[in-house]
């Protein structure tokens, strides 16, 4: 091994430590002070339970809390998947004429105003208690992102290039598959980075109110079961399973949105 | 050369008007009775002021645009023989190069096999000196040869008729010679008819056989000047008197297209 791709790696290797130090030296101080705070203040345990109390019971409930971050992914995830392709679906079909766009899109504003714990009752009405209202419930609340990021790439294409594929005949579809779409992808990642954290709040919320199922618990139902019989250290512990999910999936599809764009965007560069 | 063309001429243009309405503000005409004749093998150059209508007179011939009144007929349009380069490279940044050269053949769904598109992608890279760069994508590349591969995109359908919007405008003076020079080979080699646009007077007289001085407001053709220089361009071309002579009718035309 040459002195120079050592020197590259050692260099590499200071630049993650320069990255996460001041962050994980942050943390270190914070839970430090809260730690001694609560011990010297002699705050109530249910008021505010200490970060040691909160990671024993973290890892004393690791069954029950991995099982619930678990449960809430998959809704989480399906609720995400879902606002992908008809957030992108519905952005077509409003760039396809300003008539069309100017006919629709105050309705497409009212999933984003209407707030989800009002219509989260109705949710179960139609599909019952459990992950299918759950998943609804994500949907609604990241689809609207995804629908505008979408639709502004959609907008943006170059006006040359719409010449180029018009002067060699190009059909609708080519021109949507080999032009719109691809020019669209970095705004539609945008969307999509914007609308997995807020798939995780609509699948907690939804939890609240839906999440009643016999066997299936998500992290929404322990934040209230925990919360309704005091155990504040297992819903600080909960808390901190949702601020992980939802952290997990803004890392995969930034990582993914990477992969796709690294070679020609400047985002990703 | 110019003689030995007979039949249907390349583009024929009869009393062509275009004006533009800008909301609120006044129409511009474009464009008001032009007649024009250019013919099959012809270097054309359109030379003028900035809204003198020249890239509309352009974007007329190639169908993206229509006249308000008058007639435009182009045989190469109507047999899709037509080829088209914007004023930057306007690659597909997801593609390489080569995919971009493909991209004409791929949307024309021309018969034939994907192994005969990638010969045709070859040699259109070839014909500009591009083939060293062909897996790679256009951000990856300098001014001069995102132009290049877009020149080989407008090449690969085999065009009769090449229409070129100020394509080197961007680029720095050494490089826009050395491209110019390989364009009038390429003209040269292929029977090409090219109609190009500029605002440079000595890439005009050095690339054309004929130049159209255009005015603006309304914008028209005020000068038709056939240039009086040898078919073959060497690069000394530009340092001889001939040159001069010929850069200085066209510089008079402008003044006057100017005023």
């Amino acid at each position: 091994m040459s002195s120079e791709s050592t020197r590259a790696e050692s260099g590499a290797l200071g630049r993650a430590l320069s990255f996460s130090l001041p962050p994980l030296v942050a943390a270190v101080i914070f839970f430090a002070v809260w730690e001694v705070l609560v011990a010297q203040l002699h705050v109530k345990p249910f008021l505010l339970p200490a970060p040691s109390a909160i990671a024993k019971v973290a890892l004393a409930e690791r069954k029950l809390l991995m099982a619930a971050m678990q449960v809430t992914a998959e809704t989480a995830l399906a609720g995400f998947g879902l606002s992908a392709i008809v957030g992108v679906l519905v952005a077509i079909v409003l760039a396809s004429s300003r008539l069309v766009e100017r006919a629709l899109f105050p309705y497409a504003l009212v999933l984003q105003t209407v707030p989800i714990v009002a219509i989260a009752p109705l949710l179960v009405l139609w599909f019952g208690v459990g992950a299918r209202a759950v998943t609804a419930s994500a949907f609604i609340v990241s689809v609207f992102p995804v629908i505008t990021n979408a639709l502004a790439g959609l907008r943006s294409v170059d006006p040359n290039l719409r010449d180029l594929f018009r002067l060699y005949g190009a059909s609708r579809l080519a021109r949507l598959f080999r032009l719109e779409l691809p020019w669209a992808t970095p705004s539609i990642a945008t969307g999509l980075r914007v609308a997995c954290g807020l798939a995780v709040i609509g699948a907690i919320v939804g939890e609240f109110v839906a999440g009643f199922a016999e066997d299936d618990q998500g992290l929404g139902i322990v934040v209230l079961t925990s919360y309704r019989q005091l155990r504040t250290d297992l819903l600080f512990a909960a808390v901190t399973g949702s601020a992980l999910l939802g952290l997990a999936m803004f890392a995969g599809v930034t990582v993914l949105s990477h992969l796709v764009l690294r070679r020609w965007h400047a985002s990703a560069k | 050369m110019l003689d030995a063309q007979v039949g249907t001429p390349a583009v024929t243009m009869r009393g062509v008007s275009r004006a533009f309405r800008p909301e609120g503000e006044a129409p511009v005409v474009a464009l008001s009775a032009v007649d024009l004749t250019i013919d099959e093998g012809a270097f054309v150059a359109l030379l003028g002021p900035s809204g003198c209508g020249k890239s509309t007179l352009l974007r007329l011939v190639a169908g993206l645009d229509r006249p308000d009144a008058g007639k435009i007929e182009a045989p190469a349009l109507a047999s899709q023989e037509i080829g088209f380069v914007f004023q930057d490279a306007h690659l597909l940044p997801w593609r390489t190069v080569e995919e971009n050269v493909a991209l004409p053949l791929q949307l024309r769904g021309v018969n034939s096999t994907a192994g005969d598109h990638t010969a045709r992608v070859r040699e259109a890279l070839r014909e500009v000196d591009l083939e060293s760069a062909a897996r790679r994508y256009p951000a990856e590349l300098s001014g001069g040869m995102r132009m290049r591969a877009s020149i080989a995109r407008a090449l690969v359908t085999r065009p009769r008729l090449l229409l070129m919007d100020e394509p080197f405008a961007a680029l720095d003076e050494i490089t826009r010679h050395r491209l110019d020079e390989r364009l009038h080979e390429l003209w040269r080699e292929q029977g090409l008819t090219i109609l190009f646009v500029t605002h440079t007077i000595f890439e005009a007289t050095f690339l054309a056989q004929r130049a159209l001085v255009m005015g603006r407001r309304p914008g028209r053709i005020l000068r038709d000047v056939i240039l009086d220089l040898p078919e073959k361009r060497e690069p000394s071309l530009r340092a001889s008197p001939a040159f001069m002579r010929e850069a200085q009718q066209l510089l008079e035309g402008l003044e006057e297209a100017s005023a």
